[in-house]
Formats: C-alpha cells, sequence, structure tokens
C-alpha cells in the first residue's frame, strides 16, 4: 500500500478531511484570538484599534506566520476541494434514493450538511477575502493611509477598514449568517475529527464531544460579535 | 444388515486407530478432485473450508444470500466439549456416556465417542479462528451447565453461541473463497443428486436468481443441509429450512434414518393465531431460574397474578422432585403437553403454561439487599433488585420475549409451549458419514446423527463442527483415494442431461397445476397432520390416519396447487413448492417410522408403550435399532435395520423422578 | 396481551427484476391482528393475492428470529422499521395504528441492486470479509484455548461488535451508502482478539480497499447507522478501524 492509494481511499480522504480540519480548527483560534483585539476599546474608548492594528501588523510581517500562510492557504484548498470530491462520490453511491427518508430519526441535520455548509463557508470566505485578505495584501483599497502605531511602527489601518465594511447591514447579516454556518460545521466536524483520527476511547470521546460543542458556540460567537459591536457602535472610533 | 464399517477394537482406540491407518491422498491429486457440498451451516462452512484448506477443488452451495445466514446461526444455549477446565470430573467417556444416555440408547457408541474425543479441538479451533466466548475475568474460557449433565462443559457466547461459531466457520469458509479454493454459489438449491456408475457424481441445482438449472461435476457430494423440523409447518427453524436436498438423495437410494426421531423443546413462545408462520425459542437457560405451572382448576380464566400460591399445580416439581423443572427436554415437553391436554392450559388459546419469574426475583433480590448490607429492605426494594439480577442474566431474552408478546415479563409470568426444534433423524450414514450412495455423504443434522432419540442440549453445535473439521476431512480422504484416476466428468454425459430433464419436468408439471390452493396451505395442512398424529405423542391409530391423510393430501397437492410466476425468474413461491413436495413424501415416511417402532424412546413417545406413571418405555430387546428406510417407489419404503450393540454404555431406564 | 385488528394501506416496491424499472403499488389489507410479526402480515398479503391471481410479492426472510441478517425491508423511511434494536421479523404489528399507511422500499445503494421487489444483492458484504474478514488458521493448528488468556473487557467488547449479523441497515441508513459498521464490527471484533492480530494491517487496509471497490461510500459519522442498527452495534468501532487503518498506513513497509 503506498501513500497516494492509502490516501485516496474513502478512509484516507477522511483522514485528509480531518487532519485540514484540524489545522483550520487551530487556524480559527489564532484568527479569534488577534481579532479579539478590537475589543480592547470596549475598556480603552482611546484604544481606537490600535492594540489590534499592532496585531494584524505582526501577523504580516513576521516570516514565520508568512509561510504558515501559504501553508494555511493549501489546507484550505486541499479541505475544500476533498470535501466537495467527496460530498459529490458520497452522493453517488445511491443513484435510485428512498421515497420516504430517514431524516432527522438517525442523525443530526447538520451532520449530513457538511457538504452544505461548507459551501455556504466558502462563498462567504470568498466575500471575506475580498473585504479584508485582498486589500491588505495587493489592492490597499480602504488603506491609503498608513498611521502609526504606539509601538512606533508604520502600518495599515485594517481597524479602519473594518469598521467601514461592518458599517453595512447586509454585511453584518451575512457574517452573522456565516458564523452559525460555522458553528454547525463545527458542531459536527470537531468531533467528528476526532474520530476520523481514530479516537475510539469511550473517556475521551466524551471530553472531545464537551470541548467541541464549547468550541463551536464560543469561537462563531466571537466573531459574530465583531461586525455586530462595530455596526452597533460599540466598537469604533 | 446394514454395515456401519465401525472399525474393530476397544472404543477409546476406534478413532485413533482408523485415522492412523486411513488411506490418504497426496497434495497433488487433491487439486484435482472436486468435492460439492449442499448447505453452508456450521458442517458445510467447517467441512468447506476444511476441505478447501487440504487443498480439494470445492463447490458450495446455500440456498441464502450468503453462507452466513444458515440456520446455525439461531443456536443459543452452547457448545459442549470435554475440557474439564472446572475440574469437576468431565472426561471423553463421561460426555460420551451422558450423550449416548441422553439419547436414550438409541445412537452408535463408536460415532458417539468419536464425537467426544474432538469435541476439545473444536474449541480450540474455534478460539483460534477469533469466535468470542464468554470469558472470566481471569482471561480464561467460562462455562454453564446444561440439563442430562451433572458437570459444566458448555461453552458459550452470551445467547449467540450459534451465531459466533457459525460466523467462524464462514470467516474460515470465505477465506477459502478468497484463495480461490472454494467456489460459492448463494441463492442456489440443489434439486437432484446425479449417480453415475452407482457413484454419486454431482448435483442439479438450480439457481434461485435467474430460475436457470445448472449441472456441477464432484468426485463426492457432501449434504450439510439441516433437519426437516419444517415438516410440522411451525416449529423453531429458519423458514426456508427443508429437506429437499436430503429427500432427494433418499430417492436416489440413501437410506433415511430414524425419521420420526423429532425433538420438541419444551420453551418456546405459545402460538397466538393462524397467522403464526414460526415459533421463537426460549432458551433452555431459562428453566434454571423460572418456575413452571398451570392451575389446579381446569379452564381458570382468571389473571396469573389473581391466582393463589395454594392453587398453582408446579408440575413439574410436583411429579419429579429429584430434577425439578430442570428435567430433560422431552420430559418437560411431555408434561405440559399432558396438563393441557388434561385442561389446565393457560392464555387464550389454553395451549400454554406458565413459566414464572416472581420467586427468582424476590430470591435474588433478598441476596442482592444482603450483599448491600440492606438487611430490612421493604418488599418493593427487593423486587427492584431482584429484576436488575434478572435483567442482568436475561435480559435479552426477557426482551425478545416483550417484542412478540407485547407483555412484560418481568411483571407477568411468561406463558410457553413446547415446539418442534431438530430433527434427530436424517440420512444413514455408516461411520465414515457416508449414505448408502457411494461417495455421498451426510453430515450434521443432515445425517441420522450421534443423538439417538433425544439430543442433549449444546450437543448439535458439537455435531455439526466435528463432522466437518475434524472427521469429514479424514474419512473422505479413505473414499478419494481410489479416485486419483476418474478425471472430471463433463456435465454433458446423459447421467447429468438426464437428472436435469427430469428436475426440470418436475417444475413445469408443478407449473401447469394451476390449481386454487396455495402452498402455503398446503403445508399447514401438513404440519397440522404431523402436530396432531406424529408430535409429542404418537399412537397406532392416529399414525394410521396420518399416513392415509398424507398420501391424500398428496394428491391434492399434486392436482389442485397454485403457483404463480414463471420458472425462468426468481420465484419464492416455486422454490417453496419444491420443498413442500418434499415434506409431503417425508411426512409420510415418519409416521411409517412412527408406527413401526412400537416403543417409546426419547423424544418418540408412543402412547401404547408408558410406565403406569405415564412415563416413556423403552423397549431394547425389540427396537435396539436404528431404522433405515429404503425408497422403493411411491409410498413404498423397505425398511434395513442397523442392530444398536452397547459393549460400554449398559442401557438402563431413565428416570428423574 | 389485548390485541385488536387493524386496517392498514400498504405502497410496496414492485420491481421484476434487475434490469427492469421499479414503482410503488398499493395494497389495502384488512383485519390484521397486531399480534402478527411485519412479515406474517406480509404472509397475509402475499396468500390473498396468489388467490386473486396476482404477484406475491418477494422479501428475504429466513430465521425469523432476529438473527440470520436477511430480513431488510426499509419500512416508513426507517430500515427494519420503527422500533429500536429490531430486525424487520422481530417488528410486530402492535407498532401502527389503524388506517395508517405504510410505506416499504428495498434497501437503496448502489452496491446492493435490486433483484426483485424488496430483495436486494448483499453479496458485496461477503466480498468484503473475503478480502480480510478472518484469522487465518487452518483447522488443527489451533493451540489449546486457554493457552491464550483475554482480557474481559476485550474480549466482552468482541463480542458486542461480532454481534453484527450483516444484514446492510447501516448501509440503507447511511447517507453516503457508507458500510463502514458493517465493516468495523468486523474489524474490531478480530483487532481486540489477541488471535487477530497478526493480520491487523492487512485487514484493514485490504477489507477498506474492497468496501471502496464495492462502491459503498465513505463514513461522515452522521450516526444514522448506529440509531437503526438492530444488533446497536456502537459508532465507536468506525473510530477502531479508522485507527487501525491509520495504524496500518502510516507503518506500512511498502
Amino acid at each position: 500500500m503506498n501513500w497516494s492509494s492509502i490516501l485516496s481511499s474513502s478512509i484516507g480522504k477522511k483522514i485528509v478531511m480531518a487532519v485540514t480540519g484540524l489545522f483550520l480548527i487551530s487556524f480559527l483560534l489564532v484568527h479569534m484570538g488577534v481579532n479579539a483585539c478590537i475589543f480592547k476599546d470596549l475598556f480603552d474608548p482611546t484604544d481606537n484599534g490600535d492594540m489590534f492594528n499592532r496585531a494584524a501588523d505582526y501577523m504580516g510581517k513576521t516570516a514565520l506566520i508568512r509561510i504558515m500562510e501559504v501553508v494555511l492557504f493549501a489546507g484550505f484548498f486541499v479541505h475544500i476541494i476533498q470535501g466537495l470530491i467527496l460530498e459529490w462520490e458520497n452522493r453517488n453511491k445511491r443513484k435510485k434514493g428512498y421515497a420516504v427518508n430517514l431524516g432527522n430519526k438517525g442523525s443530526k441535520w447538520y451532520s449530513r450538511s457538511m457538504g452544505l455548509l461548507g459551501t455556504i463557508l466558502l462563498l462567504f470566505l470568498i466575500l471575506h477575502w475580498w473585504h479584508f485578505w485582498i486589500p491588505s495584501r495587493f489592492t490597499h483599497a480602504g488603506l491609503e493611509n498608513p498611521i502609526l502605531l504606539s509601538n512606533n511602527r508604520v502600518s495599515h489601518d485594517m481597524f479602519k477598514l473594518m469598521t467601514v465594511t461592518f458599517s453595512e447591514w447586509w454585511v453584518v447579516v451575512v457574517y452573522v449568517l456565516a458564523c452559525i454556518s460555522l458553528a454547525y460545521h463545527l458542531l459536527h466536524g470537531f468531533q467528528s475529527a476526532f474520530r476520523t483520527l481514530g479516537l475510539s476511547n469511550t473517556r475521551y470521546i466524551k471530553l472531545i464531544n464537551a470541548l467541541g460543542v464549547a468550541y463551536s458556540v464560543i469561537v462563531p460567537l466571537v466573531f459574530a460579535l465583531m461586525p455586530i459591536s462595530m455596526k452597533m457602535g460599540w466598537v469604533g472610533f | 444388515m446394514l454395515n456401519s464399517k465401525t472399525p474393530a477394537g476397544p472404543l477409546d482406540q476406534k478413532w485413533t486407530d482408523y485415522k492412523g491407518h486411513v488411506k490418504l491422498v497426496n497434495p497433488a491429486n487433491k487439486r484435482k478432485l472436486e468435492v460439492v457440498i449442499i448447505g453452508t451451516g456450521l458442517a458445510g462452512a467447517s467441512a468447506a473450508a476444511s476441505l478447501g484448506e487440504l487443498g480439494y477443488k470445492v463447490k458450495a452451495f446455500c440456498f441464502q444470500d450468503s453462507p452466513r445466514r444458515a440456520h446455525s446461526i439461531a443456536a443459543q444455549g452452547g457448545i459442549n466439549a470435554a475440557k474439564n477446565y472446572q475440574n469437576d470430573g468431565d472426561s471423553v467417556f463421561r460426555l460420551f456416556y451422558d450423550t449416548i444416555k441422553g439419547g436414550d440408547y438409541r445412537a452408535r457408541e463408536s460415532n458417539v465417542h468419536r464425537l467426544a474425543e474432538v469435541s476439545s479441538n473444536i474449541i480450540d479451533q474455534c478460539v483460534a479462528q477469533g469466535v468470542p466466548f464468554a470469558r472470566e475475568y481471569g482471561g480464561l474460557l467460562s462455562n454453564r451447565s446444561f440439563g442430562g449433565t451433572q458437570v459444566q462443559r458448555t461453552f458459550y457466547a452470551a445467547g449467540q453461541t450459534g451465531q459466533q461459531l457459525l460466523i467462524g466457520a464462514y470467516q474460515a469458509l470465505e477465506r477459502q473463497v478468497a484463495l480461490g479454493n472454494v467456489e460459492m454459489y448463494n441463492r442456489h438449491e440443489m434439486l437432484d443428486v446425479v449417480v453415475i456408475d452407482g457413484k454419486a457424481r454431482g448435483i442439479i441445482a438450480r439457481d434461485l436468481v435467474s430460475g436457470k438449472l445448472e449441472r456441477h461435476f464432484g468426485h463426492a457430494v457432501l449434504l450439510c443441509s439441516g433437519g426437516y423440523g419444517n415438516v410440522f409447518y411451525l416449529s423453531t427453524n429458519a423458514m426456508g429450512s427443508n429437506v429437499t436436498a436430503a429427500w432427494k438423495a433418499h430417492k436416489k437410494g440413501a437410506y433415511f434414518g430414524n425419521p420420526c426421531f423429532t425433538q420438541i423443546h419444551p420453551t418456546c413462545i405459545p402460538v397466538s393465531g393462524d397467522h403464526q408462520s414460526k415459533l421463537t425459542l426460549m432458551s433452555e437457560s431459562l428453566r434454571n431460574d423460572g418456575r413452571i405451572w398451570v392451575p389446579k382448576k381446569q379452564g381458570d380464566n382468571r389473571k396469573p397474578g389473581e391466582i393463589p400460591e395454594e392453587e398453582r399445580d408446579y408440575y413439574l416439581e410436583r411429579r419429579y422432585p429429584a430434577f425439578g423443572n430442570l428435567v430433560p427436554r422431552d420430559v418437560a415437553s411431555r408434561a405440559a403437553k399432558e396438563r393441557c391436554d388434561a385442561g389446565y392450559g393457560v392464555g387464550s388459546s389454553k395451549q400454554a403454561v406458565y413459566l414464572d419469574y416472581a420467586d427468582a426475583i424476590k430470591r435474588y433480590g433478598h441476596i442482592e439487599a444482603g450483599k448491600q448490607g440492606m438487611h430490612e429492605a421493604d418488599e418493593a426494594t427487593v423486587i427492584r433488585l431482584g429484576k436488575e439480577v434478572v435483567k442482568e442474566k436475561y435480559g435479552n431474552l426477557f426482551d425478545m420475549y416483550e417484542k412478540i408478546t407485547g407483555e412484560n415479563p418481568y411483571e407477568v409470568p411468561m406463558r410457553i409451549y413446547p415446539a418442534v426444534h431438530y430433527t434427530m433423524g436424517g440420512i444413514w450414514v455408516d461411520y465414515e458419514l457416508m449414505t448408502t450412495v457411494p461417495g455421498l455423504y451426510a453430515l450434521g443434522e443432515a445425517n441420522f446423527s450421534d443423538h439417538g432419540a433425544n439430543r442433549l442440549g449444546a450437543s448439535a453445535l458439537m455435531q455439526g463442527l466435528a463432522d466437518g473439521y475434524f472427521i469429514i476431512p479424514y474419512t473422505l480422504g479413505s473414499y478419494l483415494s481410489d479416485d486419483i484416476r476418474t478425471a472430471s466428468i463433463p456435465t454433458t454425459d446423459p447421467a447429468f442431461e438426464a437428472a436435469e430433464k427430469a428436475v426440470q419436468e418436475r417444475i413445469q408439471t408443478l407449473m401447469n397445476i394451476k390449481g386454487t390452493q396455495t402452498v402455503e396451505s398446503f403445508h399447514k395442512r401438513l404440519g397440522r397432520i404431523m402436530w396432531d398424529k406424529c408430535g409429542m405423542a404418537r399412537n397406532a391409530e392416529g399414525l394410521k390416519q396420518a399416513i392415509a391423510e398424507i398420501q391424500q393430501l398428496k394428491k391434492e397437492f399434486w392436482s389442485d396447487v397454485r403457483i404463480p410466476g414463471a420458472i425462468d425468474e426468481m420465484n419464492p413461491e416455486l422454490d417453496k413448492a419444491n420443498r413442500v413436495a418434499d415434506f409431503i413424501e417425508l411426512g409420510e415416511l415418519m409416521c411409517i417410522d412412527a408406527l413401526d417402532r412400537k416403543e417409546s424412546c426419547g423424544g418418540h413417545f408412543r402412547e401404547e408403550s408408558q410406565t403406569e406413571e405415564g412415563e416413556a418405555k423403552r423397549d431394547d430387546v425389540n427396537f435396539a435399532y436404528v431404522s433405515a428406510w429404503e425408497y422403493k417407489g411411491e409410498h413404498q419404503w423397505q425398511l434395513h435395520k442397523e442392530e444398536l450393540e452397547f459393549e460400554v454404555a449398559k442401557p438402563t431406564q431413565r428416570s428423574y423422578k | 396481551m389485548e390485541h385488536k385488528n387493524i386496517n392498514l394501506t400498504l405502497k410496496v416496491w414492485k420491481q421484476k427484476n434487475g434490469q427492469s424499472q421499479g414503482r410503488f403499488e398499493t395494497y389495502l389489507v384488512n383485519d390484521i391482528s397486531t399480534e402478527m410479526s411485519f412479515l406474517e402480515m406480509f404472509d397475509v398479503l402475499n396468500e390473498r393475492l396468489i388467490k386473486e391471481g396476482k404477484e406475491p410479492i418477494a422479501f428475504d426472510h429466513d430465521c425469523r428470529e432476529g438473527i440470520c441478517g436477511m430480513c431488510s425491508m426499509y419500512i416508513n423511511g426507517r430500515p427494519h422499521g420503527p422500533w429500536e434494536g429490531t430486525t424487520t421479523c422481530q417488528l410486530h404489528m402492535r407498532a401502527f395504528k389503524d388506517g395508517e399507511t405504510i410505506v416499504v422500499e428495498p434497501w437503496r445503494a448502489n452496491a446492493f441492486p435490486v433483484l426483485k421487489d424488496l430483495m436486494v444483492d448483499r453479496s458485496s458484504f461477503d466480498r468484503i470479509i473475503q478480502a480480510g474478514g478472518f484469522i487465518s488458521v487452518n483447522t488443527g493448528n489451533a493451540v489449546d484455548a486457554n493457552a491464550m488468556p483475554v482480557e474481559k473487557d476485550k474480549a466482552d467488547a468482541s463480542f458486542a461488535a461480532a454481534a453484527c449479523i450483516g444484514c446492510g441497515a447501516c448501509v440503507a441508513a447511511c447517507k453516503n451508502s457508507s458500510a463502514m459498521l458493517f465493516l468495523s464490527a468486523k474489524v474490531t471484533h478480530l483487532a481486540l482478539l489477541p488471535q487477530g492480530s497478526p493480520e491487523r494491517k492487512t485487514r484493514a487496509l485490504n477489507m477498506i480497499a474492497q468496501m471502496d471497490k464495492e462502491g459503498f461510500g465513505a463514513c461522515t459519522n452522521t450516526g444514522a447507522c448506529e440509531a437503526v442498527c438492530p444488533k446497536e452495534i456502537s459508532i465507536t468501532n468506525i473510530a477502531r478501524l479508522n485507527q487501525e487503518y491509520l495504524y496500518a498506513g502510516l507503518t506500512a513497509d511498502k
């Protein structure tokens, strides 16, 4: 059994999904941590995004992080492509369907809808890149005026870009919906990844399930609070 | 006089000597020898796997969609082996002796001793295959006790021992399929044996999916097709279990041994109505703790809970104080029938007795309360604790009872009634398991077996696997070693053609009847006749009536049966018609055999032969023989006798008082 | 037990053979005793159909005591019908109400092609076992049964997995038509025993390869299989199979 045949088998594909999924889960934690710096504004109204911008500046200018960014993109790419292939293949394993379906009698709707939730997240991701990543990396649209940070470095004002972006209602609504999709995607994905990687000890499965629920609620909630609090004016200039 | 080909010498040396001197086939020749195996239960699957391992070219057939479905899978209790792991005095001799005695001295000593000898190897083999037998905390195998023995020698896997053993054999079989040594034919039914120059040389089989007839050559043919309890229509057998393969062999010259020996199991869920299609066994282990009773008053319609203690008749404890509720199967079954026939039966059909766990629940509850230090526990607590213990021990059986009857056996006593369970009779075989047709063998329940007139619990699995794993691999070589120069006979041989034509014509005839009555209705009527007149109690007059009725039924069947559909397609009704036609003929032979055997022995109870207290009376002077019937033409059979000699286990009258 | 008679409408899948198109056929069945099993209700209907000169409904069944794994009806959207931990043959008519409509379909999966009406071909399961669902020990090779103690917990867990009856309900329920619960039950049964240890790696790899070849889908851990399994085989077995596979994949020599 060579690598390619192992990784292209049904379990192999799932292992790829699980590994990339867990990697993306760890990324989310970092992403959330960095972005949560905007909430400094809640406690210190003079911050005006300084802490967040410093963090963003650090992330953008550190070599290791830049390398990791490439890995991250690879991770996204593999997770998305593999996920779509898997969904497509699995759907084709039953050419003739049932007249009456099992539905929620046997499983949770979101565990059966990972493909759909993932596709929603992909569409959101494209929007999200267009909003933030492409401007910060390439076009600098909306970031024309660099600012001086409190650590005396000159940087883009990502904070301002956020406040501008989230001043529109539809953007806030889309982001919140995406966070809900993310929550359900994680609710299944988190524990499923561990199962796929072979976690079979009942005690640890319970632990992972609890952790998974906590993660799936907290992380998307924190993310969702960002556009909401900016739109509501809790965080801003 | 039939020659059983039993080797000479002392009983405990026969098998060793046989193995030491039997002719062998060298590996290069085995590759050229083809063996056809019918049925993939414990006997068939284990034989196919073992012969495949030896290098024979094996073709195995089963009518189910997979060999794993064979009805061996439904055996619950366990498998006996003379391991003596419990240090309780067990030995090969004791297992041999218990089996001979339990069979009421109607089995062949040499075969039974051999069975006891190889019993240990079976357990070893099964464990090596990964059969998950129950274990103790130290990691070693656990044993339980079973009816008719005084030692703990039964190995088990919860209530699914048959399933686990069959899956083990099935996996060994599938491994040989993967290695190319065995070719598996699922959804195929054997419809005739092909005999060329007096030797069995192949079969005609019907592909049940396409309806096409196929010819398959074999240097030898092994029948591992199970028992024929379904002749009674209602039995604990699977719906598909049938006698067809054995019956075809019988009509091609294989003698049928002791056809009337039927085992009626005492603890089954009773019939609930005319719609009933089969009966479900409740494990014999339930009699360990449950008490069996009926009301003392005839036709008592009160609910069981309303009948006070002094108005209950614990008839087994009353009649058999020494063994009580644990008397052997045949005795317990007859006692239940006696009570119901006398008008003491319970339930809406009045054909049932109570199996009551109330006492056991209280007893276990008190023990448990004591263990937990609750010496002043009230009644409710005791019952709650007791129910927990019973659930732990018998939970799956109680659940099954509740699913089927809708009653909660923790609250109300279970209703049980005897049902046909196993057939000790079958194709007559010699010491080498060969039938009276050279090259045709019968293994497992399909042969007339080592159980005499009554089988002990946990011995069927033992015999099936002994035949398949450890006996046929030796004895088949003895025959095939003379056959190494016989090239495969092409299936264009006239004998194959003639056999296929006969099968085809029979099917055609059946389909052309286009009558008015369904196959099922004929089967039900046959079952009714058999159960009433050739069931738990038999008498000459009833049997004679039964024979006449069956002959009439046969005429009616062949002139008025209706089979829908066509021949060249999947047609379950046609499959069933083929089987029922054979059951009808077998039913007649069973009655003839029961009529001939004017004694009572084991499961065969002739009302004319009983003691003053109503117990079975054996007649060793006149009936210490195996009846082997030769088919001579429609309604005609000739009896051949194999005299049974008991050199070691001297017959005594069984008593459980 | 109190029982009554009920009337039902059945919508049953009828299909002449594997090549033909099927369709639903509607039957009215009256006076069905609640004491009947589901299959006995079909017996009653079939008897009537034969008498009326119509084609009876073909369905797989054998032991009718919930252990052979042959029965396989998809009843009102659930394999083996509404009762948990129950095969079709053990399902009784008490589960239904008077006047109810019951839809009965065959197992649906590419790997289980329909043969006729409600019968499907499950030989793919046999071929998965052939790929490695065994311990390679020839008859006569065995050492004494007690020569190899097995930890009781492991023996019990092995037995729990070995209780699988190979009916295919897991595949029928799975949105991906995956056979992972079936496969994992076998792999777990053998992997937990010391006897099964020498072939652990090849077993997991080969059985999965065969499953993929047969056209079953991949597992996405939805849990539908576990919910409908008549023998209540745990989905934890799938995690153990993943573990076995991962270990085998990472440590394979070639």
